[in-house]
């Protein structure tokens, strides 16, 4: 394959990264209300959410330190870094092997430190209480994460993702039934990472409940721009991770035009339907208690380390 | 290389397992009850195969009894039940979620370990579900163990039977046909008596909580 | 003296560590002779041993894949002269002495200029005879030089400990250091002795290391050894269940000797385990490498929750030693499973990932040490729930702890990552055990590996954001001061040593291939030869890779690039204000999170493995006071029964205590009676 080419899909696939990530949210929240009988703003009001804060004039508190003021940017820019990673449109583009599997877990918990202390930087009670909550869950879900796409690893003996994508759609089809636990786990790791309802609510500013937007309570304008565009730029990264481990048909192996066309109408249905599944089981699920989070994810790792048990037992 | 068969029986294997752990972790009885709804069907669908596969038509009609008794029948008289006795909504308080499902992972991994020789012995296409049929049963065993609720214990008691039913199809293809009549006789009679038992523990302590049970033993 | 090679010069890089062992030597004893004189030994004495810590560093990186040269030095008892041989392995740990030492020593050159109650003389002179005697372990090729340095070692460092020996509490940490440190030297000395036993009939001399490799033990005296080297050793890095010293001592000592305790010290234990396990010993054995997975992971797991709610910053990361000490062993045991079924690949692997992680805790826990040390120098203040805010007041410090933090919290592109990113990579390699259990055990043993890792984050962000983050939780933080140039010296250095090891570690693991070729026979080819320097490949490039140098500069571009993007087409205006009130009429700062705050989630969660008591005030109580003592189990279930066994058996030895003397000599010649009756 000829670099520029690659190199070309890899700015585009950026872009795409950075354009469908507010229009999924957008979809997300319009399922959503549909689903609650109710008219909704359209999918595109992400973008004129951003375009708003943009706008505005930054209000920091008195003692916010360079720390606070970086972390967005940092946010956003780790965000962006796991979309070129993950093979969304084609497997063999040149960023896929800056990282694997592992270095994505690692970058979305870098992001995660980051917040979480910009959230401590101020000294506000709900900061406070938003990071302490976010680290907790974070711990529990990211070695579920981890065990989730070990098991992937194990099927295609690499934690690249190009070669698990490769091995799990390019060749003959098998069923995996270690990848049903996975993908079980994996569910509930993305409700709780992109504090979806049952984790977290991301419409509310009820105290009790908070944890993500407890966190940003502090940021305004360009900053919380940024942090809410990462936080959208998260949930896709998530969704693509998902197809690439659990759907991964439709991306592309070679470097043709047609065939990357193709990759991009597959990518854009399954947003479609997962955007709506992932509304549907917002809907359909309340909110648990704070308490109850550590047992709902101590689940998902559970389930994970199932599936590499069941690797071992059933395709090994 | 599994042909397709085998690798749609082995997914319908970790589906069972995974509701056998889901039913291990839930709380609430009416949810359980659906999970054991679901089981059932995958029993059948897996009894399906294997009859499709191998051809073998005392299996079809296991399939037919199995569903009919497990995911129609039974999940009914467990709801009829659970109306009756106004507990629908009853959630088990002292669960300790996380530590059950770790011993839970320890009694798979045992399992697995334990299926390890006899499949090589079994020349069934289903043979290698047996692991995962056996930790069901553990895992059945376990559910029964940690509930202090009656209709919860019942139905971690019949999702043992299913396990063992699992079991059967997945290393011999199934009990010969009178034995599984019996067995299935024997579930639906069951859930009849103690459904009737029921009544009679709720009137006698005011609550299905088995603790109760603790007085009936004479010193 | 890192700039021309050695060997055209003639000189053996064995003969110029050595040189550099007597110039520290000299330094130390020079600390005697300006022992009140606080200027000349933290401006001069300390910088200049920094020096040796930087040739160390330098010579070692020169000569780590010669081949051993061994020497016998002329001191020692007549008959029984020092060996001492420099091979990959122990050249590897005086690398790592060095790079630490170095940071270590020019902070102290800060850090003791201060006032304090102590004499500095005396404090450089420990602490150069503390660097030396590490030296002198991993120098050294005979038993009996081993057991020297050791107990030397253990010595310095106690004397350091106590260094404020005016605070009862440092004199019992001192107390119980030195009694962990005494059962660990005699089981080491045991272990040497189960190893030399074949070797008695043979003439005098069999107490070296290089008699030891040439005797082929049995499996039961191999296993002896083995166990005793696990307990002696383990006790020395703080393993499970013989770590509760770890945490009363680290905080104890003033941090430089933290630091060097933490970051070199603990890793002399781990040179002794490799040394005895790989080395000395021919066979291991598969359920060797079991026992010790399954004990460092307990101990990375429980280090971590500890860690997790403590209060003070100090033994905070106390605890987080233990973590990571645990993660050290299960990867060498990983490696000894490998090495017992001749997976030759994947053992050099997984012993790469282990000494890349020795050599990064030695940065990043000497780093944090050091800082929570200019910390404590500027408010005085250990308890994480009185600091707060001092990034505005200590920005060095706080930026240079940063990295710091997000190194040991595991996370890309800084040296953590490498490590763990290799030790996950090993684990996921292993599906071709003989056994299927042991099959089975690893995805669980890789799950509790990154559990740990996981917790660790939790754990850094509490450290961080309490001591940096925040509001001042205190007036007295008002006036804290950063800190001055020596201790900003040693504190970039050992961040840069962070990042560099974790932005280039293809270089790094070609300096450390040189001891799997030693130890395990083979070592990692391909990384070496296959790849640029810029892509991590431990195995192919389609089974993983990793580059963080892209990953660094790709994440900078970005920042960049959105930077100037916002500026561009929209603005960068800034107006500050107030911190919101979140709606509640008054906010002060007393209302932030505090230590016990940020580890409840911790308590909640793992509260079976803690022992607590905690106090809740009543809600019309008007002084309401919450505290709340967690505690290590272990000494209720372990420590306290075996004192009070102890102190029984003492009473009953105590009843045949007379007080007169002519019974005492009955005593004695009833011994001998019964002896020479034996005989």
């Amino acid at each position: 394959m000829t670099n520029l080419y690659g190199f070309i899909f890899q700015f585009i696939q950026l872009i795409m990264t950075l354009v469908l990530s507010p229009l999924l949210l957008g979809w997300i929240n319009q399922c959503r209300y549909w689903l609650q009988n109710r008219q909704g703003p359209g999918v595109f009001q992400p973008y004129r959410q951003l375009v708003k804060l943009f706008c505005k004039d930054a209000v920091l508190a008195d003692n916010a330190s360079p720390l606070f003021r970086m972390t967005p940017y940092f946010l956003f820019a780790c965000m962006c870094l796991a979309g070129t990673i993950v093979p969304v449109l084609a497997t063999n583009l040149p960023f896929a092997s800056v990282a694997d599997v592992i270095v994505l877990v690692g970058i979305f918990a870098l992001a995660r430190v980051f917040l979480a202390l910009a959230a401590m930087d101020i000294g506000t009670g709900f900061g406070n209480l938003g990071a302490r909550r976010e680290m907790m869950i974070g711990f529990l879900a990211e070695p579920a994460l981890l065990m989730v796409l070990f098991t992937p690893a194990f099927i295609s003996h690499s934690t690249a993702l190009t070669t698990i994508v490769d091995t799990l759609s390019h060749t003959r089809f098998i069923i995996y039934p270690s990848m049903a636990f996975a993908m079980a786990s994996y569910l509930m790791v993305l409700l709780a990472e992109n504090s979806r309802i049952p984790v977290d609510n991301p419409s509310t500013h009820l105290e009790l409940t908070m944890i993500h937007e407890a966190m940003l309570l502090e940021y305004s304008a360009r900053h919380l721009a940024l942090v809410e565009w990462a936080s959208s730029i998260k949930l896709y990264d998530y969704f693509v991770i998902g197809f690439a481990l659990f759907v991964p048909w439709g991306i592309a192996s070679g470097n043709h035009l047609s065939s990357m066309l193709l990759a991009f109408l597959a990518l854009f249905i399954k947003l479609a339907f997962a955007g709506f599944g992932l509304a549907i089981v917002e809907t359909l699920s309340a909110k648990m208690r704070i308490f109850r989070v550590p047992e709902f994810l101590g689940t998902a790792f559970m389930l994970a380390v199932l599936g590499t048990l069941t690797h071992f037992l059933l395709e090994a | 290389m599994i042909p397709l068969s085998g690798q749609l029986l082995n997914l319908l294997a970790a589906v069972f397992l995974l509701i056998a752990f889901a039913m291990l972790a839930q709380r609430r009885i009416l949810s359980l009850i659906h999970l054991y709804a679901y089981q059932g069907l995958v029993l059948s669908l897996s009894t399906l195969i294997v009859a499709y596969s191998t051809h073998q038509p005392h299996l079809y009609y296991s399939m037919l009894l199995n569903f009919l008794l497990k995911v129609l029948i039974v999940p009914w008289i467990l709801h009829r039940l659970i109306h009756r006795l106004n507990v629908q909504w009853d959630v088990e308080t002292l669960l300790n979620i996380p530590t059950t499902m770790l011993i839970g992972l320890a009694l798979v991994i045992f399992a697995f370990n334990l299926s390890l020789p006899i499949v090589q012995l079994a020349g069934t296409i289903n043979r290698s579900t047996l692991g995962i049929a056996l930790a069901s049963v553990l895992l059945s065993f376990l559910m029964m163990i940690t509930r202090s609720k009656a209709v919860p214990q019942v139905i971690g008691f019949l999702a043992l039977e299913n396990s063992l039913i699992f079991a059967a199809t997945s290393i011999t293809y199934g009990m010969p046909m009178m034995v599984e009549l019996g067995i299935a006789l024997d579930v639906l009679v069951g859930v009849f008596i103690l459904g009737v038992f029921f009544f009679h523990i709720r009137n006698q302590f005011d609550s299905l909580e088995l603790k109760h049970m603790e007085k009936l033993k004479d010193n | 003296m890192g700039f021309f090679n050695p060997d055209m010069a003639g000189i053996l890089p064995i003969s110029i560590i050595l040189d550099i062992l007597v110039y520290w030597l000299v330094i130390g004893f020079s600390g005697l002779i300006f022992i009140r004189n606080r200027k000349i030994v933290s401006q001069v004495l300390f910088p200049l041993g920094a020096l040796g810590g930087i040739a160390l560093l330098s010579i070692t990186a020169f000569s780590i894949t010669h081949s051993p040269t061994s020497a016998i030095l002329p001191l020692g008892l007549p008959d029984l002269p020092f060996h001492i041989r420099l091979d990959a392995l122990s050249t590897f740990f005086l690398f790592l002495l060095g790079i630490s030492s170095t940071g270590i020593c020019f902070f102290s050159s800060g850090y003791f200029s201060r006032d304090g109650n102590f004499s500095p003389g005396l404090v450089c002179l420990q602490f150069h005879l503390f660097l030396v005697s590490m030296a002198f372990v991993f120098l050294a090729d005979d038993a009996y030089l081993f057991m020297i340095a050791w107990e030397t070692m253990a010595m310095s460092s106690y004397f350091l400990v106590v260094t404020d020996h005016k605070v009862p509490e440092i004199r019992k940490a001192g107390y119980i250091y030195l009694l962990m440190a005494h059962i660990s030297a005699t089981a080491v000395l045991l272990c040497f002795g189960v190893l030399q036993k074949a070797g008695l009939q043979g003439i005098g001399g069999s107490y070296t290391f290089d008699m030891m490799r040439h005797l082929n033990l049995d499996n039961f005296w191999a296993t002896t050894a083995f166990l005793l080297a696990l307990f002696g050793f383990g006790a020395k890095a703080g393993l499970l269940p013989v770590h509760v010293w770890l945490p009363e001592a680290h905080p104890a000592a003033p941090s430089p000797v933290s630091a060097l305790m933490s970051g070199v010290m603990l890793k002399t234990a781990i040179y002794g385990f490799l040394r005895v396990t790989f080395d000395l010993l021919h066979l291991q054995i598969w359920w060797w490498g079991i026992l010790v997975l399954t004990l460092g992971l307990i101990t990375a797991f429980f280090g971590v929750i500890f860690s997790a709610v403590q209060n003070d910053m100090k033994r905070l990361l106390a605890y987080s030693s233990i973590e990571n000490i645990g993660i050290i062993m299960s990867g060498i045991g990983l490696t000894i499973t490998f090495q017992s079924y001749h997976m030759q690949a994947l053992a050099s692997l997984a012993l790469i990932a282990t000494l890349y992680h020795c050599l990064n805790h030695a940065c990043f826990k000497s780093l944090l040490f050091l800082a929570t040390g200019s910390v404590l120098h500027a408010t005085e203040e250990r308890n994480l729930g009185k600091l707060g805010g001092l990034i505005h007041r200590m920005p060095w410090v706080a930026v240079l702890a940063l990295i710091g933090t997000l190194a040991i919290a595991g996370l890309p592109p800084l040296n953590g990552f490498v490590s763990e990113w290799l030790l996950l990579q090993t684990f996921l390699l292993t599906a071709g055990f003989p056994q299927p259990y042991l099959n089975m055990l690893v995805p669980v043993a890789a799950a509790g590996l990154v559990l740990a890792t996981a917790l660790a984050a939790y754990v850094m962000v509490k450290f961080y954001a309490l001591i940096f983050l925040g509001q001042p939780r205190e007036k007295k933080l008002l006036e804290a001061k950063d800190a001055n140039y020596w201790e900003r010296l040693g504190l970039s250095w050992l961040a840069s040593c962070c990042v560099l090891l974790g932005l280039f570690p293809v270089e790094v693991i070609k300096l450390l291939n040189a001891v799997p070729g030693l130890l395990i026979g083979q070592a990692l080819g391909k990384v070496t030869s296959q790849t640029n320097w810029l892509f991590l490949t431990p195995i192919s490039p389609d089974r993983a890779s990793y580059s963080p140098m892209l990953f660094f500069s790709a994440t900078t571009i970005i920042i960049l690039i959105t930077f100037l993007g916002v500026r561009l087409f929209y603005h960068g205006r800034v107006r500050r204000t107030t911190a919101w009130g979140c709606g509640y009429p008054m906010q002060t700062f007393r209302m932030q999170e505090t230590a016990e705050s940020f580890g409840q989630p911790i308590r909640t969660i793992f509260s079976p493995f803690f022992r607590m008591r905690s106090e809740l005030p009543s809600p019309s109580d008007p002084a309401p006071h919450y505290h709340n003592i967690t505690e290590d189990r272990f000494w209720y279930v372990l420590y306290f029964p075996i004192g009070r066994f102890i102190r029984f058996l003492s009473n009953l030895f105590g009843r045949i205590q007379q007080g007169r003397i002519s019974i005492y000599l009955l005593y004695s010649f009833l011994t001998l009676i019964l002896l020479l009756l034996l005989i």
